[in-house]
């Protein structure tokens, strides 16, 4: 299951990347012979891979803890359901919405990052904590005194993605092929996952990226050398949170149903831990933390129950109580062999070696 | 007047629950830098592990004054979570204390999510009903109700609290940890042992922890497995408020919290009454005249929201909490 | 689906391996209707799913559901139920949802890909909604026992279905009983802000400005609090003849403490979220008199309820809220089935939406939409920590529920409410300790 990464700039290897493709290509066939759950995981696996890459702007490149990520996803998802539902009765194609929801929740980042400039570390936090909290609480109760978001009853019916009358929520045979929905919102979802990943590695070897990763070693140093601080950091909600949206819309297209219920805090704080537990800053690493933990608990779903069973004869504990636990139990033990995350960046490697960081 | 004092002496009792736990996040992190995510659960498991033995004691028929009762759960509830905050410590920050600032964040969520589902194993699902047995008497203060039970919290956090403030301010083990939160290579010159200062700012917290989950539970009369995770979110929230990782900043923070955030949410309520706005749309006049012309933008559901709200004000004019040094910025 | 022994084994030892639907997917029909054709066997293994969230804040209710689902099971393997000259033997795949509506879909799919004939669930709206255009893509009929949302069985799928009353059939009933029948006119209204909360107190908001009432509040919490004096308090200032909460017991049972330890003498009334056994142990007494509803009529009137609680309480201990609801939905598919003499999806399910079971919490009919027909609505008062009927309404009309035991004369209660409380308290105080003992 697990994807290899795609390179930036390719050298010679061309094979390999060739290679790579029809591997990304076939894998929602070979994933639809252990049941079409497969795709649908690594569908979600994609958006959790463009959502930790956002929010690996905001705490791997620029240093900005932020707790309340989903907020930019929850932006997202409501501005591809309003748009594209019976909710007002307005159906904009998706291709239209996508950039509109990158570009809203990009003004939500802005809005979040210009009045918490000043705070550091565990006071930003906290405040983005908040922020998220406060986003999820307004689409829950913006029925009243008008009916923005249907509160906590959601939007349903939202419009699929669909290119004229090709539709991707139906199965469909295709020049002999046959087709499931999941394997449709594959390609798509890889498409701009694809596309994520490229402008993040451009990104991270950028005038930009490097005065990010200044900022996040020294911001006083970084200031020093002529950088603007603030708008940098400005930036970096901003950036992060358009990737959120793009997450967002996406995830509103494939469910076909929204509600405020998915964008609660632990979904912040899962992604924080792809983002940590993969090594920050390094985007190998943020995809290879967001595979590892979207499929974690998927594995462990389908495989407690019969290794008891092949183990003990019998099923002592519950699949769902055992797999959160060995779920958190697989947290604190990688944070605890590979502190730096599971492929941490070169540079922070070095660095770890060198002066042991703060505590 | 009597609503507005009842809405002070509701937001009293829950803000001392607040505060004790609050401490403890502001104890490990005035001395490490840390946000202990697990501390909610610690909270949960002391509540637990009391109800456990109380209503064994119950049960046994052992006749007891109900005051025993409850001082055995407690004890032992103390014991227990000191214990497992210890553990905590050894197995999971420890080996990280010269790791990347976030490693020990995220081994702090694993074992909340470890404990939480430990917790469910043990004590199932269900929500636990706890025994009554301190029966709340309501008193009338000036037209306010407060049961004998709501003093009782308010007075044992109270005297908790200034026993805390006893062992930081004047005892040997309180200088220590002062002197670690201040440099702690340089404590550890002087001979400190490090690793038992922050052993016990661990311990202390779950101490206190445990005492605050008893209360929680004696309160409300009811335990769950999940209970930790909304305490722990807003006890943080309340040692952020009040300056993190300054004692009496986590204190005011707590009662300062509960007591803006519930009765504020409801005075909002009225101010935001948009009625009486000239010009509104058709849809909304309608809806006024429909209810009688409360129709406000904000109510009680915004409960939340309002006090984030304040908490982001505080640390937009404040931005190390309302009691909090200005310290040097960390990596 | 239909297994013999050795691919029976094949499958366990290939799930060992890896995932266990690799060895379910090789006939490899991608998200269709399983076709029952193998010929004539002396058994069949028919998977029945059942979706809920089994852990998280709502774990205890998921579980309740699943564990109702589950006795249907046992129950039905239990009668040797023979369809199509086969002995078939109902499983059930239970699944793990977290009330989250994303993993709502991964589960579906999972459902969809163990080819299951039917499913049981999902708990949550948020959930349900989502999942059930996977179900109808798939043809699997499914039955929730506890999504209330109305929105559920509107999406025009042919597969949905409900054994619950939905937010618009029981709210109705709440807000007119509250005034009408508890003789209320000033009403407040708490809502924890969920789908099924804040639906139902919609509901009960519209139908109690219909029956007459003014409603002097509309407050809010969330379904993980456990604190409400200060809205209590704010309510008590406009001093309602009764409070109506739209959320679960676990709210439910420490408000309405609370409310007693305010002072605040209004009744209170709640739907079936709130209506469980577990609710006045929750209160710790404080719901001595209170009241709620529940959809379905009084066990009193059904065959096998009483039997249902006693068997359930003996096995999985007490009941929380849906799990009544969740045995009728899996014992109704099964119903369908036999009568349709088919486990085949498309072929029982036109059986199933012309169904009329006698489930134990009342004879199950389907309307055109899959919700339930004309259900009844009980309304019940809290008497000495259990939960006694006092009236029923059907279709509208409100019918007293007379058999009752110990004086359950509404008048004199609707007269001293807070005196019933005082004296009742201690006692069912003293109950509730007994309780835990026994436990």
């Amino acid at each position: 299951m697990n994807r290899p990464r795609a390179k930036s700039i390719p050298p010679k290897v061309w094979a390999g990347v060739v290679l790579l493709a029809l591997a990304l290509a076939l894998l929602p066939f070979v994933a639809a012979f252990a049941g079409q759950a497969w795709v649908r995981i690594l569908n979600f696996a994609m958006l959790y891979i463009m959502l930790a890459l956002g929010l690996n702007i905001v705490v791997g490149f620029a240093g900005l803890l932020d707790l309340g990520y989903i907020a930019f996803y929850a932006v997202g998802a409501y501005v591809y359901a309003l748009l594209a539902s019976p909710h007002f009765g307005i159906h904009l194609p998706f291709w239209v919405i996508l950039p509109l929801s990158a570009g809203i929740a990009c003004a939500f980042g802005v809005l979040l990052g210009a009045p918490t400039l000043k705070l550091r570390g565990d006071y930003l936090a906290i405040v983005t904590l908040g922020f998220g909290e406060i986003i999820r609480i307004f689409l829950n109760n913006l029925n009243a005194p008008l009916n923005i978001t249907n509160g906590p009853q959601g939007v349903n019916l939202i419009d699929p993605f669909r290119i004229g009358s090709f539709s991707f929520a139906r199965p469909e045979v295709v020049l002999g092929v046959a087709f499931s929905g999941p394997q449709k919102y594959y390609y798509l979802l890889l498409l701009i996952t694809i596309g994520v990943v490229v402008v993040n590695l451009r990104l991270q070897n950028s005038r930009l990226g490097r005065a990010w990763e200044a900022i996040r070693e020294d911001e006083i140093a970084a200031k020093a050398m002529g950088i603007n601080t603030r708008n940098i950091k400005l930036l970096a909600f901003a950036m992060g949170a358009s990737f959120g949206g793009i997450a967002g819309a996406v995830f509103s297209a494939t469910q076909q149903f929204v509600s405020p219920e998915s964008f609660g805090l632990f979904e912040s704080i899962i992604v924080l831990a792809m983002v940590v537990l993969g090594g920050m800053g390094n985007i190998p690493g943020v995809i290879l933390g967001a595979i590892l933990l979207t499929l974690l608990p998927e594995v462990l779903r389908y495989t407690m129950e019969p290794l008891q069973n092949a183990l003990f004869g019998r099923v002592i504990l519950d699949a769902e109580t055992i797999r959160l636990l060995v779920f958190g139990i697989a947290l604190v033990a990688i944070m605890l062999y590979r502190p730096a995350g599971l492929w941490p960046s070169a540079v922070r490697k070095r660095e770890l070696e060198v002066k042991g960081g703060t505590a | 007047m009597d609503t507005f004092l009842q809405q002070i002496i509701n937001g009293l009792t829950l803000g001392s629950v607040y505060a004790l736990v609050a401490l403890g996040y502001t104890m490990v992190y005035g001395i490490i830098g840390l946000i202990n995510f697990a501390h909610g659960e610690v909270v949960m498991i002391g509540a637990m592990v009391s109800l456990s033995v109380i209503t064994a004691l119950l049960g046994a028929h052992v006749q007891l004054p109900s005051v025993l009762i409850i001082l055995a759960g407690l004890i032992v509830a103390v014991l227990v979570c000191m214990t497992l905050a210890y553990g905590m410590e050894k197995i999971a920050y420890r080996p990280l204390r010269k790791a990347p600032r976030l490693a020990p964040l995220i081994t702090a969520i694993g074992m909340s999510i470890i404990l939480q589902n430990l917790a469910l194993m043990i004590w199932g699902r269900n929500y636990l009903t706890f025994p009554t047995l301190i029966e709340p008497t309501p008193h009338n203060i000036l037209g306010a109700s407060m049961t004998d039970l709501q003093m009782l919290i308010v007075a044992l956090a109270g005297l908790l609290m200034a026993g805390l403030v006893f062992i930081v301010q004047r005892t040997r083990l309180g200088m220590a940890m002062r002197a670690t939160a201040q440099n702690p290579q340089v404590a550890g010159l002087m001979g400190i042992d490090i690793n038992v200062v922050i052993s016990a700012a661990f311990v202390i917290g779950a101490a206190l922890a445990a005492v605050a989950g008893l209360m929680v539970m004696t309160y409300y009369g009811i335990a769950h497995y999940y209970m930790g995770f909304l305490l722990g979110l807003k006890a943080f929230t309340a040692a952020v408020l009040g300056g993190i990782g300054n004692l009496a900043g986590a204190m005011l923070g707590g009662i300062l919290l509960s007591i803006i955030e519930a009765p504020g949410a409801g005075y909002i309520g009225d101010v935001s009454n948009i009625c009486g706005f000239p010009c509104l749309g058709d849809t909304l006049q309608e809806k006024c005249t429909a209810s009688d012309g409360q129709l406000s933008l904000f109510g009680s559901n915004y409960q939340d929201v309002f006090a984030f709200f304040v908490l982001i004000l505080v640390l937009i004019f404040r931005p190390s909490g309302l009691l909090g040094e200005r310290v040097a910025d960390r990596a | 689906m239909k297994f013999n022994r050795s691919l029976g084994l094949t499958f366990v030892a290939a799930a060992l391996v890896t995932a266990y639907g690799c060895g379910k997917e090789e006939p490899k029909k991608v998200e269709a209707p399983a076709t029952a054709g193998a010929p004539a066997m002396p058994g069949a293994t028919v998977k029945i799913g059942h979706v809920g969230p089994t852990t998280g804040p709502q774990a205890h209710l998921g579980k309740d559901n699943e564990n109702g689902a589950r006795m249907a099971i046992d129950d039905a393997n239990a009668k040797n139920i023979v369809i199509d000259g086969k002995k078939i033997k109902f499983e059930l795949v239970a699944e793990d949802d977290q009330a989250d509506p994303k993993q709502g879909t991964t589960v579906a799919q999972k459902l969809v890909d163990a080819k299951v004939a039917g499913v049981v669930g999902h708990l949550n709206s948020g959930t349900t909604i989502p999942a059930s255009k996977l179900y109808s893509d798939a043809g699997i009929p499914q039955i929730s026992p506890s999504a209330t949302n109305p929105k559920y069985t509107l999406q025009g799928f042919k597969t949905a279905f409900r054994v619950m009353a939905n937010d618009v059939q029981q709210g109705s009933v709440i807000g007119k009983e509250a005034v009408t029948t508890l003789g209320a006119k000033k009403i407040a209204i708490i809502d924890d802000k969920t789908a099924y909360g804040a639906g139902l107190a919609e509901e009960t908001e519209k139908a109690a400005k219909a029956a007459g009432g003014t409603i002097v509040a509309h407050e809010f919490t969330n379904d993980k609090a456990t604190d409400f004096k200060a809205i209590l308090t704010k309510i008590k200032a406009k001093s309602p003849d009764i409070i109506m909460y739209g959320g679960m017991d676990a709210q439910g049972g420490p408000m309405v403490k609370q409310m007693k330890e305010l002072g605040i003498k209004a009744k209170y009334i709640a739907g079936d979220g709130v209506c469980s056994a577990e609710w006045p142990k929750l209160a710790g007494g404080a719901a001595e008199g209170q009241y709620c509803t529940q959809a379905g009529v009084p066990p009193e009137n059904m065959a096998n309820a009483k039997d249902f609680v006693t068997r359930f309480t003996g096995k999985y201990g007490p009941i929380q809220v849906y799990a009544p609801y969740s045995y009728d939905a899996a014992m109704t598919l099964i119903a369908a089935m036999q009568k349709a003499n088919s486990t085949d999806p498309a072929k029982y399910l036109p059986e199933l939406a012309k169904i009329s079971y006698d489930g134990v919490t009342a004879k199950i009919e389907f309307d055109e939409h899959g919700d339930t027909k004309n259900g009844a609505i009980t309304l019940y008062q809290v008497k000495d920590g259990k939960l006694m009927p006092m009236a029923m309404n059907v279709g509208g009309k409100t019918e007293k529920v007379g058999a009752a035991p110990p004086t359950s004369s509404m008048k004199s209660d609707t007269k001293a409410p807070a005196d019933t409380m005082k004296s009742d308290t201690k006692a069912s105080g003293d109950a509730m300790k007994k309780d835990n003992k026994a436990q």
